[in-house]
């Protein structure tokens, strides 16, 4: 491999690995794609590069510029990681039930944290970061739930690579967060082959956040309604903690050290196994393990993980 | 056929407090319906004025979510789990 220049270059191009002695049934391969590779640790460095890079375009970013981000985690650390090598500065709005490496990682990258609610979950520090948002017009607000650079970095960078690796996929999955990779990834493999299915997993996170007043509190992402994203999944399934855990285990079982998210992917991608009998399941692993050795995931006792998990946000 | 239908925190108020509430029907648009006919303090929360899903509720049938399967026609058979989330984001 040649000398890279800049970090920024290895964001993308991860390697798809082959995961099926997990599958629970002999016809379906499962190939999951370790985003944990890139260099801010997980597959929003993607989004994060591309945001940025959009509004350098759109002329939004002076030098030395602030920028200001809803994150559960990813998002803001690798926005903290171009941020930081491109010279801006960078407030996340952060609930405050996240593991302590993501609040480690986003201090590592010179970012400022802005506490919000824990038991508002994501969708307290998306309200927050509105709020602050408009008292502070002079912060560039990229905003990854409504940025179209979000799901475009998917469309032009994840999806691709999937089909360059593997064209023969039938079947997509990947957790739900803000839905920029199920609607770049999903709507890319559809034109290459209308047959692909897409289907999306998520965490029983409505039952977890308890500080929601009402339903109106709820929170679907602008990309998701402006992009067609009900039409273009096929299946949505909800993943429970303790699953998450037991899958994430799995695949360390077989060397793969990823975050509990990626577990709740796998075993989304294993349901998707069970009920389709044969194909080949391509599933993203949005981030490695070092940020949730804190959780003791893979060490302690699955009951005690499981009750630690309920109370903290890993999508 | 009785179903058990599990309630997020926001809905539970309504409810006496219960996480989980037994009411019955044959479809899923069914079940809200004698949902919201036993708990009114629901209505407008889990089906709109013109009977459809609230936007912000998601619905799910054994852990699938029922937009994805045959939306409020989605069948409830003997056994099957019924819970209602709201709207989440992440990222």
């Amino acid at each position: 491999m040649a000398v890279v220049h800049d970090i920024l270059d290895l964001i993308g191009n991860t390697p798809l690995v082959d995961v099926s002695q997990l599958s629970p049934r002999r016809d379906v391969r499962i190939l999951v794609k370790l985003e944990g590779l890139n260099p801010g640790g997980s597959v929003k460095d993607r989004i994060a590069l591309a945001m940025v890079e959009q509004a350098e375009k759109d002329g939004l970013l002076e030098p030395g510029a602030t920028l200001l981000e809803p994150s559960s985690g990813n998002t803001g650390i690798g926005l903290a990681l171009v941020c930081r090598v491109k010279g801006y500065r960078l407030k996340v709005v952060l609930p405050a039930n996240v593991s302590v490496e993501r609040r480690q990682l986003l201090a590592v990258w010179g970012a400022d944290i802005i506490e919000s609610p824990g038991s508002e979950g994501s969708n307290g520090a998306v309200k927050m970061a509105r709020q602050i948002a408009s008292e502070h017009p002079e912060w560039v607000f990229l905003y990854q739930y409504a940025n179209p650079a979000n799901p475009r970095a998917h469309r032009e960078g994840t999806g691709p690579e999937i089909w360059r690796d593997c064209p023969e996929v039938t079947h997509f999955v990947a957790g739900l967060g803000t839905s920029g990779t199920l609607l770049g990834v999903g709507s890319y493999l559809k034109e290459q082959n209308p047959a692909v299915q897409v289907w999306a997993v998520e965490p029983p996170a409505g039952e977890m956040v308890d500080g929601l007043r009402n339903l109106d509190d709820g929170y679907i992402p602008p990309i998701f309604t402006e992009l067609g994203g009900a039409g273009l999944l096929d299946r949505k399934t909800v993943i429970s903690p303790r699953q998450s855990i037991e899958w994430t285990r799995r695949l360390a079982d077989v060397g793969v050290f990823a975050g509990i998210s990626s577990g709740a992917a796998m075993a989304g991608a294993a349901r998707c196994a069970e009920t389709i009998g044969s194909g080949v399941v391509v599933v993203v692993a949005a981030d490695g393990g070092w940020k949730y050795l804190s959780t003791g995931a893979w060490t302690d006792d699955i009951d005690d993980v499981t009750e630690r998990a309920k109370t903290l946000i890993y999508f | 056929m009785p179903v058990e239908v599990r309630l997020p925190t926001v809905l539970r108020s309504a409810a006496g407090g219960n996480a989980t509430v037994s009411t019955s029907g044959a479809t899923i648009g069914e079940v809200l319906r004698n949902l919201v006919g036993a708990y009114p303090g629901m209505s407008g929360q889990v089906l709109t004025e013109d009977g459809s899903l609230h936007r912000f509720v998601n619905v799910y049938v054994n852990d699938d979510d029922v937009r994805y399967l045959q939306q409020l026609d989605t069948v409830v058979g003997e056994g099957d789990e019924v819970s209602i989330l709201p709207a989440v984001a992440g990222g």
